[in-house]
């Protein structure tokens, strides 16, 4: 049962991949879709069993790589933090795969989309299953590789491509540094697995080893490595620039991956591996700076984007922040419990941008929206549910989770604890803005969009509201039911022995004995971020424009994502390039084939050429050349002679 | 000594060839071809199974050479015929009796001119692939190492593309060079240890002195053909102008025979000199790697591209050889293995729409998609293979070397490490010029997915990458005890053990 969970997404995007033409596309999504509802059962009752009997367990599979003492099995592992994301993963799988019935109804290619889709949720199973480092990181290049294939799913579109190449390229740079990762650790431990290597670490907390020349702890270089790899997956500030671009994916896609699951690896892994980052404060202070600043960065840039799922994917990039500087604190519980109830409300969100650009003929400017909400309500309520649960209002999920994060941040009590507690209260205003900006430009005000575009609006079929219902009550409701479990008083007991935190890092306790002021200021913040929406797009429409006027390099800076794109193009992408093609034409043309083979040819022509000149068929030529060769063979005789 | 099934392997493509030139005769030219090419399938298919028996018998607890023959041929100069396979060499056997088949059934159209000299170069070249990884005697080795040229010199001269003079005679001279210096070295150890048996070689322990410059005169052999930066650039030449499945040989065996080489010569018989002289391997390597992946980004030939990625996988080879732990060793000899089926099969990627559209040019493709899916699907599996994504053959390989890399010097492992990125670069970038977009050229909008033909090509190749990805334990349990015991007689440490280079590196 527990192994079916993981691989009935395996089998079905085999059926449905290999198979698609025989079963058509009616079959396809059958196949797919009642095999994640099945493997979401299969995880409630995991769920049961696991995190709410405490019945941790490993299944181990087969052997898959084994070379000296580097070992590496296929193997589940089941404990509270695995069956959570299992919950989290198949849950929100299953309500993109039935949403994706009606989203991609007329697309031609249904069946490779839904394998697709399957094989994304089976890849994130393994992922959030490993008991390896070794079986992580296959589950991390699987969902790598899918989210290619998806980003690149319209592979008509020259943009889309662009985009799925850059996720792949740019994931690969974090790839880079968790592969270099999972060698130290396996240098520092002389294991990849998880228990043994959680079992050694305390002893080695003082190792000292030598990484390119420089000697750090061992566990700050293991984890450092380990979290570039995060970064590139969770996008994080460095390593962010592909998830906005993978907006060219479908919408289910951008819900599914590039919100709920996919992009959470990265603080899943930490919390993972929290056994290893308690041991390397250094690392962890550095995942909380980095956390902070994406928060707060990619809040800035969502502030003046015009496409409504780049919105969206900004602010999933700085929610992320968020879990990452919960996790810097030592407040994984936090992080975990944010990533749950982020992934109802964010897919919600993605889902119903969906539903909007379903309804506005695949439109996803909001400059050319507004003025829809009365021919789509159900849409609207559904957005603003999404929208208060991600901007921390009381009785909605983000509240309990978000507030927990800023609180714990503060309860850490050191600088870069207090640095990421004033950045996520800033991001938080800014959070609240720009959901409401989006809400207002898409829904209120002049409709902006043809009236061939405004005849056409209409409610999405019930297939895709369904849904979007589900994860509205998850979006209520998660929240509130998990507060107790995730970080409340049962949080010991829940969690068990999934999740490490030192006795001395006491960020969680203080986050519960917070003043009154810390707990109230979100809040605050994020009323006030929806009263300046409110004014600047339904009460004073022409402020946006002669804000954008008046500042306007600061705009254009937000506007070109701080020029990131541009820099990393200058940088990286055109000198490769152009590294490339010299490295071709002169090194290996000019140089080395010019002075190997065809220089040696070339000279040894010349030197037949001009050998061939001495014979030039005059025989006093010959004869003068025999006279010389006379005259010098006689001296060298009398020379030696006379010696 | 039993059954001869390692010489039975061996000779029986030449028999096939044999049987080509007695009976494929006669005035009808359509008729000579098609005999030709079945007896060339046959023969090659029933070797195939014949080397599979191989395999069966193959003991992996005994990591010395197994199911050895032995016959003296010239007692005066000890010299004997002498075959046998280990741990190391046992499954590039199989790689060869495995590619054969696929490269005739592959050449069943592509090839209209001369196809009864063509399948006997190729039913040669197969004995002598064979026999080279069999040989356990100097002279026979030699002797097979340098045959092997012949055959593949004509396939690429003769049936190449329109510069294969030039190219035929690059790869020519480029790899007689090198051989020519291990010829004298070969003769220098027959003048030191007395015997050209290569079992006694290999006990014999040669003066450290003397090392160094017999490792230098097999560097310069094996080098080549691996080929190294700088001595690769014949590699992109002869793989355009030579004729698919010439293409498919080339970067799916006879690369090998280099790291071979390594295995088989330099580091059990100059243990020292291979330790001194391992740094440069390495700094030529990493060059390899990231030289060869930028080039690779710029090219603008499908086969050039796909060449000079080979150059950059086999420099993962050549440092996981030298890095001289377990991991590193193992994971070489598994990057070849899976390079050899995984650039084999991208050859026969792009011969698959070289047969139809006569071009290697990349711009002249682009939206094959939407008319050849089954091919996307294949053409997408070596790529994720070349990749080296986890599932695939290429990332145990390229990992294992990683690990025995990163044991031996961290800068190695951070260099040799961002092959993952530029790996990932310039193929994908590749596969998204010929492979996605809108179908733009004319031409194109013919153009037909897999035949039957060549369907059944891909079909085990797929099956083997994806095999030797989520199970490779099959293959490595076969290698580990050869290369355990490779490693005993090495001035280091035998087998990799983090802890005890972590205590040396703490103070």
């Amino acid at each position: 049962m527990y192994a079916a969970a993981v691989f009935l997404p395996l089998l079905a995007a085999t059926i449905a991949g290999l198979f698609g033409r025989q079963i058509g596309d009616r079959g396809a999504q059958l196949v797919t879709c009642s095999a994640i509802c099945v493997s979401a059962l299969l995880s409630v009752i995991i769920f049961v069993e696991v995190a709410l009997g405490g019945e941790a367990r490993q299944i181990e599979l087969f052997e898959w790589i084994r070379s000296g003492t580097f070992e590496a099995s296929w193997a589940l592992r089941f404990d509270t933090l695995s069956a959570v994301m299992l919950i989290v993963v198949t849950f929100v799988s299953a309500a993109v795969h039935i949403y994706s019935i009606g989203y991609m109804h007329h697309d031609p290619h249904v069946p490779r989309f839904m394998a697709y889709l399957s094989l994304f949720t089976f890849s994130m199973l393994m992922l959030v299953t490993a008991d390896n480092l070794l079986q992580l990181f296959f589950g991390w290049e699987g969902v790598g590789l899918c989210s290619y294939l998806l980003i690149g799913f319209w592979f008509d579109r020259p943009s889309a491509n662009a985009a799925a190449i850059k996720a792949f390229i740019v994931n690969r740079v974090g790839d880079f540094g968790f592969a270099l990762g999972i060698l130290s650790v396996y240098f520092i431990f002389d294991s990849i697995v998880f228990d043994t290597i959680f079992a050694a670490a305390p002893q080695h907390a003082g190792t000292v080893m030598s990484f390119l020349d420089l000697d750090l702890p061992a566990l700050e270089i293991a984890c450092f490595l380990l979290f570039i790899g995060a970064m590139g997956k969770s996008a994080q500030l460095g390593l962010h620039t592909w998830l906005p671009d993978a907006m060219e994916g479908p919408t289910p896609v951008s819900a599914l991956i590039h919100a709920a699951t996919m992009v959470t690896a990265g603080v899943f892994m930490v919390a993972r591996l929290s056994p290893l980052f308690e041991y390397a404060p250094g690392t962890l202070g550095f995942v909380a700076f980095i956390g902070a600043t994406t928060a707060f960065f990619a809040a800035t840039v969502g502030l003046v984007q015009n496409d409504i799922k780049r919105v969206i994917a900004y602010s999933t990039c700085s929610q992320l922040g968020y879990m990452f500087f919960a996790a810097g604190v030592s407040a994984y519980p936090a992080a975990i419990f944010h990533l749950m109830t982020h992934a109802f409300f964010k897919a919600l969100l993605f889902l119903g941008a969906g539903s909007v650009i379903h309804a506005m003929s695949d439109e996803q400017d909001m400059q050319k929206m507004g003025g829809i909400w009365r021919m789509i309500p159900v849409t609207y309520v559904l957005m603003w549910i999404g929208s208060l649960a991600l901007a921390g209002i009381p009785i909605f999920a983000g509240y309990y989770s978000k507030d927990m994060i800023l609180e714990s941040a503060w309860g850490a009590h050191t600088g870069i604890g207090d640095y990421a507690f004033w950045m996520g209260i800033a991001a938080a205003v800014m959070t609240a803005f720009y959901s409401w900006r989006l809400i207002f430009m898409t829904f209120h005000g002049q409709p902006r969009a043809s009236e061939i575009v405004m005849a056409h609006v209409h409610e999405s079929p019930p297939v895709m509201i369904g849904p979007l219902v589900f994860l509205a009550i998850g979006a209520v409701f998660a929240g509130l039911v998990g507060y107790e479990a995730f970080v409340g008083d049962g949080m010991h007991r829940f969690w068990g022995d999934s999740i490490l935190i030192l006795p001395e890092h006491r960020a969680m306790e203080a986050a519960h004995h917070a003043p009154a002021w810390v707990k109230l200021l979100p809040l605050v913040m994020g009323v006030t971020g929806i009263a300046l929406a409110w004014l600047f797009y339904m009460a004073a429409p022409g402020l946006p424009g002669r804000l954008a006027g008046s500042l306007k390099p600061l705009y254009l800076f937000l506007l070109n994502k701080w020029y990131f794109d541009e820099l990393y193009d200058r940088i990286f992408v055109r000198p490769a390039f152009a590294l490339g093609r010299g490295l071709w034409k002169g090194g290996d043309g000019a140089i080395i084939d010019g002075l190997g083979p065809d220089g040696l040819a070339a000279t040894t022509r010349r030197i037949a050429v001009q050998t061939s000149r001495l014979q030039s068929g005059y025989v006093y030529h010959y004869a003068f050349a025999m006279l010389i060769g006379v005259v010098m063979l006689i001296s060298w005789y009398l020379y030696r002679q006379g010696m | 000594m039993g059954f001869p099934i390692l010489s039975l392997t061996t000779f029986l493509p030449l028999v096939g060839a044999l049987l080509i030139i007695v009976f494929a005769r006669g005035d009808d030219d359509a008729v000579v071809a098609r005999n030709a090419r079945g007896t060339a399938l046959w023969t090659s298919l029933v070797t195939f199974l014949l080397s599979l028996l191989i395999w069966v018998g193959f003991d992996p607890a005994d990591p010395g050479f197994q199911m050895v023959e032995r016959v003296e041929l010239f007692p005066a100069f000890s010299m004997t015929y002498q075959m046998g396979v280990d741990g190391i060499s046992i499954f590039f056997v199989l790689l060869s009796t495995f590619l054969t088949p696929l490269c005739i059934l592959s050449s069943w159209g592509a090839v209209e001119t001369r196809v009864k000299e063509y399948m006997i170069s190729f039913l040669v070249l197969e004995t002598l692939m064979v026999g080279m990884f069999c040989a356990l005697d100097l002279v026979l080795f030699y002797v097979f190492f340098e045959g092997v040229l012949i055959p593949m010199f004509l396939i690429i001269g003769v049936w190449g593309g329109a510069r294969r003079v030039y190219a035929a005679f690059k790869f020519f001279l480029y790899t007689l060079t090198g051989s020519v210096l291990m010829l004298l070295a070969i003769l220098a150890m027959y003048f030191t240890s007395g015997t050209t048996d290569l079992i006694a070689n290999l006990g014999y322990g040669f003066p450290a002195a003397m090392q160094t410059w017999l490792w230098l005169a097999f560097f310069a052999s094996f080098a080549v053909k691996v080929p190294m930066w700088p001595v690769h650039t014949w590699l992109p030449d002869a793989h355009v102008e030579a004729p698919t499945a010439g293409s498919v040989i080339l970067a799916g065996v006879l690369l090998k025979m280099g790291g071979y080489g390594f295995l088989r010569f330099s580091l059990p018989m100059f243990p020292e000199a291979s330790e001194m002289f391992a740094p440069l391997v390495f700094a030529l390597s990493v060059v390899a790697i990231i030289y060869t992946s930028l080039v690779a980004l710029a090219q603008e030939d499908m086969k050039k591209l796909i060449a000079y990625s080979s150059v950059a996988h086999m420099g993962f080879v050549t440092i996981g050889i030298f890095t001289r732990t377990q991991q590193g060793i193992e994971g070489a000899i598994f990057q070849m293995l899976s390079h050899g089926i995984v650039s084999g099969a991208l050859f026969l990627c792009v011969g698959v729409v070289y047969d139809r559209m006569h071009t290697r040019e990349i711009a002249r493709y682009g939206g094959l998609v939407h008319r050849m899916p089954k091919y996307a699907f294949v053409f997408m599996v070596f790529t994720l293979g070349a990749v080296g994504l986890p599932g695939t053959s290429g990332f145990v390989g390229e990992f294992l070397t990683l690990v025995g890399a990163f044991l031996v010097n961290t800068w190695l492992a951070f260099f040799a490490a961002t092959g993952l990125i530029l790996g990932a670069m310039y193929m994908l970038y590749l596969y998204r010029r010929v492979i996605f977009g809108k179908l733009v050229h004319e031409d194109l909008k013919g153009i037909t997915d897999l035949n039957w033909r060549e369907a059944a090509i891909m079909a085990p190749l797929v099956l083997m990458v994806l095999w030797m990805g989520i199970n490779p334990g099959v293959f490595l349990d076969s290698i580990s005890g050869s290369v355990a015991h490779l490693l005993d007689g090495q001035p280091i440490r035998a087998a990799a053990d983090g802890a005890t280079v972590l205590q040396a590196a703490q103070r």
